[in-house]
């Protein structure tokens, strides 16, 4: 009799003070998380084919981020948990601007870009002021025709500054593969850009 | 002619990992011997450090304001 009565008391309604801290930490959460809104955009933007995707994006990220708060471990890295977010819905979508893979080499080796850049100006160029030749749009649209398995790991390491252990676990892949990754990425981009040059010469 | 006969052919090879921290004590310390004697290489160095800046900068778009806004619309109402 006296044991019922204490286990109907352990299952009384929460009472106001639970409720108050757990909306304290909510909204917590939320600032902290809408706070982040500007780096998770300037990451997703090249994660995603077009701004119109980036934008959508980013919404879905923070519509499931806001219903899903409890998961996140207070004191974590926030923006990783995001982004990791963002990802899996990226990939989720089927990522419509995959291209067709290509058969040819992707990669051109790591001085190709300079010598292909510098080759153009009679005398010897300064390193600083050749990227200069490099307009908005070829980088853009360069980055964009990286494949995405290395693109991802390119936007979240040089354009994010996520260190390779949180791409690893925001990609779940192995580090080292973030590493290859990253470095065959770098030599596919440099080949884009190269070709983006070539093309406007 | 192996990358090992060619040493330019070889400090490309430890440029990524060169900027990026990742090399052995022993390798930096050839990769950087090989760099005080070699502009050539040295040069391409520099180029791929300026790269990496200049794409960092050049993509970096600004969030839109009304993306700021739908964001901050998403929040649940407090029950």
């Amino acid at each position: 009799m006296t044991g019922a009565s204490v286990a109907v008391m352990a299952e009384a309604p929460p009472d106001a003070a639970r409720i108050a801290t757990e909306a304290r930490d909510r909204v917590r959460f939320e600032e902290e998380a809408l706070a982040l809104s500007d780096q998770v955009y300037r990451v997703a933007r090249h994660l995603a084919g077009s701004r119109e995707d980036a934008d959508d994006l980013v919404q879905e990220t923070y519509a499931r981020a806001f219903r899903s708060w409890r998961s996140y471990t207070p004191g974590t890295n926030l923006r990783a948990w995001l982004l990791r977010i963002l990802t899996n819905l990226n990939i989720d979508r089927g990522r419509r601007q995959q291209r067709a893979p290509q058969m040819q080499a992707l990669e051109a080796n790591d001085y190709f870009l300079y010598d292909k850049l510098a080759e153009s100006d009679g005398s010897v160029p300064d390193e600083e002021r050749v990227v200069e030749r490099l307009s908005q749009d070829d980088i853009v649209s360069a980055l964009s025709a990286v494949p995405h398995d290395f693109r991802d790991v390119i936007v979240l390491v040089d354009i994010g500054d996520f260190t390779y252990q949180d791409a690893a676990q925001i990609l779940d892949i192995p580090i080292g593969t973030v590493m290859s990754r990253l470095h065959r990425g770098r030599r596919i981009l440099k080949r884009e850009l190269a070709e983006s040059v070539a093309e406007e010469t | 002619m192996s990358i090992h006969d060619d040493p330019c052919a070889h400090c490309e090879e430890m440029m990524q990992p060169y900027l990026d921290h990742m090399l052995s004590e022993d390798e930096r310390v050839a990769a950087e011997a090989h760099l005080d004697e070699c502009d050539w290489c040295r040069r391409r160095y520099r180029f791929e450090e300026s790269l990496r800046v200049y794409v960092r900068q050049i993509v970096s778009e600004p969030m839109p304001v009304e993306l700021k806004a739908k964001l901050a619309a998403l929040r649940l109402p407090l029950d």
